[in-house]
């Protein structure tokens, strides 16, 4: 075990993995002389040399598409986009091309590959500079979406991803990057999609967190607590797509209500998706309807009032969570 | 060397340059001090080209340009103060606090935006260049970008449309050197930028800009060009940012020295020297253009810090153009429950209740800033720790 952040968690992935597999390399924006806009690839250029960790021009879609080339001919290239937002750039090779190619070409082609990029909002970079796109990736069958909030999962899912022979979304989050936490020796990290962290027991209501939402969903679970004498269970799914609805099935038909918790924009959200499956396997469970908290429904604004008003807090989890269980306290 | 115009427009190309390295400088303060948060991209020794470039357009014609834009507005006739309002993210910023440094627009004064996704502002130029055409007006659109955004897919797509279609738009790439941390020649193959949309259609010069006088007779015969013959063409200018990338650069990818010289060069330096040794200005002049620029950053500061926080219960505003939008329904928790489009200032009171917990966070105490001022500066000991503070 070893203390790291986020941030040198993400990198030691990527450097073991690059270690053990010589097809591995890191492809994006100023991920090697500039060490990565986040300074998440910091280091890798000076151990692994240009050949495998390498800037690219502002490109987004070429720089994808290059990268689903690679992995087409057997490479596994992890793909850095310097944020979520300019990932938008990337949709029509992210979604026409990474997604649909092992299955329209009838599994001959199978995608190896990794696409990083970080999101989220709260340090007012404005509307085209604070997305969460958690919501559209899950939509597209064929990719796979890892969303860590600790630094221990981080460092697992990406070992995961890079060795998973489908291409990922690994959406990480701006302000969890220099957030600490125990991270596994190599070798002993739990490598898995598709298995949920239950971060917090509770009998009373089932709160989903996505992402760094998963933390203010656990401090909303405490001030429950605290101040309402409520005992709630976190869920943290860590990974979307495969989704571990097990986990969350079992806990919700032990409190029989549900928060989802997101940072991005409320229609068809991960919230509107996940409340439909709880609906549709455990209605008969429900005390309550399940309860969305989500990010307002506009583009991310500058004014730092303006910005934190929009963004989902504490409040607004104690808030559903009450709500869920109005009537019976 | 080209000739020096007369007095009257010397004076005012030196005051504008001055006033524009004031107000950059004094953001990179406001912002050392939390007054402006997000990124904040200054255009410190690249104020020849943009003063160059504005400085012969005309009202009707309008600009568009990058993030790193605070100058370009106040060279298009902004009000230094709204900038510095939209940096500190007040209702008199001149988006109302919604865009921030990256998004300055000003609409009165043909300011047609900053936008902070690289080369997102080719294609809008294009298309204020139609609509100039299709109404038969005769303004040009002036599109300004980065080295690094000739290699977006916009680039070349908005060349071939504009050469294709005969558009009345004027295309200048501000070539300093870098794109964040990656330089020219490891980011683009045709290093030679200016001849990089010839194949397209779209052929090019270079220009010192460096040199406020070049720079605009290099503008003027594009602008002419695509007013009077609807030919667009590239005008590449090389100039330097003195800063770094952004706020939180360390500067690994360049040497001290290259920095140092260039700012041998500095634009408004070797202009005010010219103007003096060539008699056209005193330097009694110089100094009231020095003395304005001062003042009006002050006002502009005093300005902003009096200027209120947007209410919360804009939140909503001009999302769509409609004013009334009952019948929609609205499902954010902020509207606990589904609700028909209320107006904002009738929201429930659960409503009001959960903007006003999440907007108290924004009072929270801010952590140490790093200094704008690039390399060696206040850098040292401020770890990259939150993303605002490391860098986009
Ligand atoms: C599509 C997109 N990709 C990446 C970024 C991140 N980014 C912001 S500025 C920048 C460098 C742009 O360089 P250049 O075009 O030369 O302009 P300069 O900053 O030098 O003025 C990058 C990569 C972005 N904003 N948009
Ligand atoms: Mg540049």
């Amino acid at each position: 075990m070893a203390t790291l952040r986020m941030r040198e968690a993400l990198r030691d992935a990527m450097a073991e993995e690059m270690r053990r597999d010589e097809t591995v390399f890191v492809i994006g924006e100023d991920v090697g002389v500039f060490q990565g806009a986040f300074k998440v690839t910091e280091g890798l250029l000076d151990e692994f040399g240009e050949r495998r960790v390498r800037d690219t021009p502002i490109s987004e879609n070429t720089i994808v598409g290059t990268g689903v080339g690679a992995a087409m001919a057997g490479l596994r290239p992890v793909v850095e986009l310097m944020t979520v937002n300019f990932s938008l750039l990337a949709l029509d090779q992210i979604v026409n091309h990474a997604a649909a190619i092992p299955y329209m070409f009838n599994g001959q082609a199978r995608l190896p590959m990794v696409i990083r990029m970080p999101g989220g909002g709260g340090h007012q970079l404005g509307p085209t500079h604070s997305h969460s796109f958690e919501a559209l990736y899950l939509q597209v069958p064929g990719l796979l979406v890892a969303c860590p909030s600790t630094p221990a999962d981080g460092k697992a899912l990406l070992k995961a991803a890079i060795r998973d022979d489908n291409p990922v979304i690994f959406i990480e989050h701006e302000s969890l990057y220099g957030s600490r936490g125990e991270v596994p020796d190599e070798g002993e990290e739990v490598l898995r999609f598709g298995e949920a962290a239950v971060r917090r027991e509770g009998g009373d209501v089932t709160i989903v967190g996505v992402l760094k939402m998963a933390q203010v969903a656990e401090a909303a679970a405490r001030a429950l607590s605290h101040e309402h004498g409520v005992e709630a269970e976190v869920i943290d799914p860590r990974t979307l797509r495969p989704l571990d609805l097990d986990t969350i099935l079992e806990s919700v038909r032990k409190t029989n209500r549900a928060v989802i918790v997101e940072e991005g924009w409320p229609h068809g959200g991960v919230g509107a998706n996940l409340a439909t499956l709880i609906t549709e396997q455990a209605f008969d469970h429900l005390d309550a309807p399940v309860q969305r908290v989500t990010g307002a429904d506009v583009h991310m604004p500058y004014s730092k009032r303006l910005e934190q008003a929009a963004i989902p807090h504490e409040e607004h989890v104690v808030k559903a969570a009450l709500a869920t269980l109005e009537g019976s306290i | 060397m080209a000739d020096l115009p007369d007095a009257a427009t010397c004076y005012e190309l030196l005051a504008r340059m001055m006033l524009i390295r004031r107000f950059e400088e004094e953001a990179g303060r406001q912002y050392q001090r939390a007054k402006a948060g997000g990124f904040l991209h200054l255009a410190i020794g690249e104020e020849a080209t943009i003063v160059g470039t504005t400085s012969v357009m005309r009202d009707e014609d309008y600009l568009i340009g990058t993030y790193r834009t605070h100058g370009h507005a106040i060279a298009r006739g902004t009000d230094p103060r709204h900038v510095m309002a939209e940096l500190f993210g007040r209702v008199d910023g001149t988006s109302g606090g919604r865009g921030g440094s990256m998004h300055i627009f000003d609409r009165e004064h043909r300011f047609m935006g900053g936008y902070g996704i690289v080369g997102g502002n080719l294609p809008l130029a294009a298309g204020l260049a139609l609509a100039s055409d299709y109404k038969g007006e005769d303004a040009v659109t002036v599109c300004m970008f980065g080295d690094g955004a000739s290699n977006t897919g916009n680039f070349g797509e908005t060349m071939n449309l504009a050469a294709l279609w005969q558009l009345p738009v004027f295309f200048l790439v501000e070539n300093n050197l870098y794109g964040m941390g990656t330089s020219v020649e490891r980011h683009s193959a045709q290093t030679d930028l200016s001849k990089k949309a010839e194949g397209y259609g779209v052929p090019g010069e270079r220009v010192d800009g460096m040199d406020v006088v070049a720079v605009r007779e290099g503008v003027a015969e594009g602008i002419r060009a695509a007013r009077e013959e609807r030919r667009p063409t590239i005008l590449e200018a090389f100039t330097y940012r003195y800063r770094g990338h952004s706020a939180a650069d360390p500067e690994v990818y360049r040497e001290r020295e290259e920095v140092e010289e260039w700012r041998e060069k500095d634009p408004t330096e070797t202009f005010a020297r010219r103007c003096l040794d060539a008699g056209v200005l005193g330097e009694r002049e110089v100094q009231e253009a020095r003395d304005k620029a001062e003042q009006a950053v002050v006002e502009a500061v005093e300005f902003a810090d009096a200027s209120p926080e947007p209410p919360l219960d804009t939140l909503y505003e001009n999302l769509y153009a409609v004013t009334d939008t009952s019948g929609w329904y609205a499902v954010d928790e902020r509207s606990p429950h589904p609700h028909r489009g209320e107006r904002e200032d009738r929201m429930p009171d659960a409503a009001r209740e959960l903007a006003e917990a999440g907007a108290a966070y924004a009072g929270q105490p801010e952590g140490p800033r790093p200094n704008p001022a690039g390399r060696g500066d206040a850098q040292k000991g401020v770890e990259p720790e939150v993303a605002g503070e490391v860098e986009d």
